[in-house]
């Protein structure tokens, strides 16, 4: 027994892991939005993709400059600068000047992620965060809405695309109401096959929403996902409108609208779900679910925008940590008596 | 509700890890050849440690007394051979630390019988004499946490016991020692089965078997008496199905109230292993000199279930196995969940090891750790519906007294939320770190 002992490591136990990780969970989501994303290039052409793509660029850009040294290839790797890069492409309109598309992808990331010290550490959804940041700053250029292109070419891109920075751009050429905008505004009602397969006018992703529940399903057959997050927004959206229809069903949308129009799909499988700033316990999850819901439809019927998403899910982002606090599970063992 | 959960016959939450048994569960027990140099740490239990009662020079027979309990909580030790005691002192343990133990050299011309031999007369015994047989015997849990056997048997007055149940589950992947036993041993096991619960006064012995050693389960079944009050009861494959708390919740539906035994729902829960030991006692009259050991994990050149005399170097068995193949990074004692690393090839075989595991680089590759993204996979892994995300975040800040206010003293550390942690994060370390860190501040020992 001359030979050396092998050189021992001391790892702690376990020493065996489930095969999944962080990337692997953000790739997931990225293949769940891909049926989606390509829809969005089948009705909206190649300015589909220059927007998401600003959007995409920006966010890696603001990721690159801001990551500490060592910390920056990682970042990137993890692809969740990727994500949240598309993810906001999906809620813009595909009109979108592109530069704009660049800067929100870069708002998103700086003050949604990197400001709070990165993945992990925020208390918003920067996807959300970076809209919120567009809406504000270009109001007109993000409530203005094209058509689809199914008669065009793909190669057709809309003129507001290309508008230079801080030119006034020519965005109303084109325009033409959401589905929500025009049930809010005009009392006309857009049919629900419209509205499942996409062919309405509205921001990149939220147009198909058979595709992005498609995307959901496999999210929760992977496991990279909390089912009730979902499940609570949309039932509470769905009971909401109901009792609504109870008082008024020419005034108010039936369920099934309320499900399939606007970005609630979009937002309720893809943002709220964000595992970062949504509760990470089972009965704060339903808690986070049901507020969005009910904020979603508040703002939906009484409140001035014909879409209330955004909001919704920012206001609860800003409740999860107090969420996670009362909602602790009971710990086994704990509140039960012995025989 | 109720009903259909016990039908599944299992607990809440908890991981499935691969389980990696085929190595090992289809070969039969065999004898590691007696060695010449055997480490008898005196403090191989939970508890006080033992008191050695022989000196340097002396010559010990195998099964001989050679310390006696330190206290209630403590057993005694026997020689695992016939020799020599070479010294008493102070030796390096599993844990890396100096801890006194009695080194003994086994005389390479002894035949290492065993003379003890006669059977006790269990049944006409006081509880009393029992458990003091038991704790003479150095009986201890042999499913790992090495807990004197003697003192679950000794519960105070008022308590009932009604229920035996011996834990077949074998939950942490790679081992297969109960497995082996319960297929090898079926008679000795009902034999111990019986003198235990007949000790106890319980109603009925269960015996829980994961649903993955069907031919265990069938064994152990087809050596049932008819009329006997046993019953095998197959749980489903589950990590930790054979925590004794998670297995009661299993078996009965009920759970133990946090800070209390097994005892206070009328239970008592015993390995397979310390089981066998029992009947290897009290019929056989052979004191805990040996155990079955599963020499499993990738690096190891013929993997086997061995019989080990207690005190053997890890590396005669090591040897016995073939030896280690090139490329080996790490070697645990006990299971891959919950199992000890160990750093040199010298440290003996205890009471509590029930496997001797031999990983390379591909289970010890340093996995890059990812920030906590809230997913939540912990918190469903945790059989203790613990919020392991939380405590880690908790720990890292060595914001140690808040965990307190999540339960951190309910942990078992079982590992279940570092496997399911898709960023890498070692939870259970972490949690480790901070119990330590609030017990020794707590009580400084004086």
């Amino acid at each position: 027994m001359n030979k050396r002992d092998p050189d021992l490591l001391l790892f702690h136990a376990p020493l065996l892991r489930q095969g999944m990780t962080t990337p692997k969970a953000m790739r997931d989501v990225l293949i769940a939005l891909a049926p989606a994303t390509a829809a969005s290039m089948w009705f909206f052409g190649l300015s589909a993709l220059l927007v998401l793509g600003s959007c995409i660029v920006g966010a890696i850009a603001a990721e690159w400059l801001f990551a500490d040294k060592q910390a920056r290839g990682d970042s990137l790797r993890d692809a969740s600068g990727i994500l949240t890069g598309l993810l906001l492409g999906l809620t813009l309109p595909p009109g979108l000047p592109l530069w704009m598309a660049f800067l929100g992808g870069f708002a998103g990331i700086a003050f949604g992620k990197v400001i709070w010290g990165g993945l992990g550490h925020n208390l918003f959804n920067p996807a959300l965060l970076g809209r919120a940041f567009l809406l504000a700053t270009f109001p007109i250029a993000m409530t203005t809405w094209v058509p689809t292109v199914i008669d065009g070419g793909f190669l057709d891109i809309y003129p507001g695309n290309l508008a230079l920075p801080f030119m006034q751009a020519q965005v109303d050429a084109m325009s033409s109401a959401t589905p929500l905008g025009m049930m809010k505004f005009e009392q006309e009602v857009t049919p629900l096959a419209n509205l499942m397969f996409g062919n309405v006018s509205g921001s990149l992703g939220e147009t198909s929403g058979l595709l992005l529940l498609l995307g959901g399903i496999y999210l929760w057959l992977r496991r990279d996902l909390d089912w009730r997050i979902p499940v609570s927004i949309l039932l509470t959206v769905v009971i909401f409108s109901a009792v609504l229809g109870l008082f008024d069903e020419t005034r108010f949308p039936t369920p099934l609208f309320s499900v399939f129009s606007g970005g609630l799909l979009l937002g309720a499988i893809y943002m709220a779900t964000d595992p970062v700033t949504s509760p990470v316990t089972p009965k704060g999850a339903w808690i986070f679910g049901i507020g969005t819901g009910v904020l979603v439809m508040l703002i939906r019927v009484f409140g001035g925008l014909p879409e209330g998403v955004m909001y919704a899910i920012l206001l609860m982002n800003a409740a999860t940590p107090l969420i996670d606090r009362y909602t602790q599970p009971r710990v086994f063992g704990r509140g039960v008596d012995a025989e | 509700m109720r009903a259909f959960r016990r039908l599944r016959r299992s607990f809440e939450h908890g991981v499935h890890p691969a389980h990696h048994k085929q190595q090992t569960e289809n070969l039969p027990i065999q004898r590691v050849p007696f060695g010449t140099d055997y480490v008898m740490p005196l403090g191989q239990h939970i508890g006080v440690p033992a008191k050695a009662i022989v000196a340097a020079g002396e010559a010990v027979r195998r099964g001989q007394l050679i310390a006696e309990p330190g206290g209630f909580v403590s057993t005694g030790l026997h020689s695992p051979v016939t020799g020599t005691i070479k010294e008493v002192g102070d030796f390096r343990g599993v844990d890396g630390r100096f801890a006194p133990a009695i080194a003994i050299e086994a005389d390479p011309f002894a035949t290492q019988q065993v003379d003890a031999g006669a059977a006790t007369d269990w049944q006409s015994m006081s509880l009393e004499d029992f458990i003091e047989a038991v704790q003479m015997a150095g009986i201890v849990g042999m499913g790992g946490a090495a807990f004197p056997a003697h003192v679950k048997l000794s519960v105070p007055d008022g308590v009932r016991i009604r229920h035996l149940l011996i834990n077949g589950a074998e939950c942490e992947p790679y081992l297969t020692t109960d497995h082996r036993l319960m297929l090898e041993r079926p008679e000795a096991l009902l034999e111990g089965a019986e003198i235990m619960r007949q000790k106890l006064g319980a109603e009925e012995t269960v015996i829980g078997i994961e649903a993955n050693k069907p031919d265990a389960i069938e064994v152990v079944s087809k050596h049932i008496r008819p009329g006997d009050p046993v019953r095998v009861v197959p749980l489903k494959v589950k990590y930790p199905q054979g925590a004794e708390k998670m297995m009661i919740k299993s078996v009965f539906d009920v759970e133990v109230p946090a800070g209390q035994l097994p005892r206070d729902v009328e239970v008592n829960v015993n390995n397979v292993g310390t089981i066998v030991a029992i009947a290897d006692y009290f019929l056989r009259g052979l004191p805990l000199i040996e155990r079955v050991v599963t020499v499993a994990g990738p690096g190891v050149t013929y993997p086997a279930n061995l019989i080990v005399p207690l005190g053997t170097p890890v590396r005669d068995v090591v040897k016995f196995c073939g030896g280690l193949k090139p490329g080996t990074r790490e070697i645990i004692m006990g299971g891959p969940m919950m199992g000890r690393p160990i750093a040199s090839l010298d440290v003996p075989i205890l009471k509590g090891c029930s496997g001797v595991l031999v990983f390379t680089e591909e289970q010890t590759a340093r996995r890059k750790e990812y920030p906590c993204i809230s997913c939540g996979r912990c918190l469903e892994a945790c059989p203790y519906f613990l919020n392991p995300s939380r405590l880690a975040r908790l720990s890292k800040s060595r914001m140690f007294d808040e965990m307190q206010a999540y339960n951190v003293f309910d942990c078992v550390e079982c590992g279940c939320c570092t496997f399911a942690c898709p960023s890498n994060i070692p939870i259970v370390q972490l949690i480790r770190t901070a119990k330590d860190d609030l017990a020794n501040r707590k009580e400084p020992e004086a």
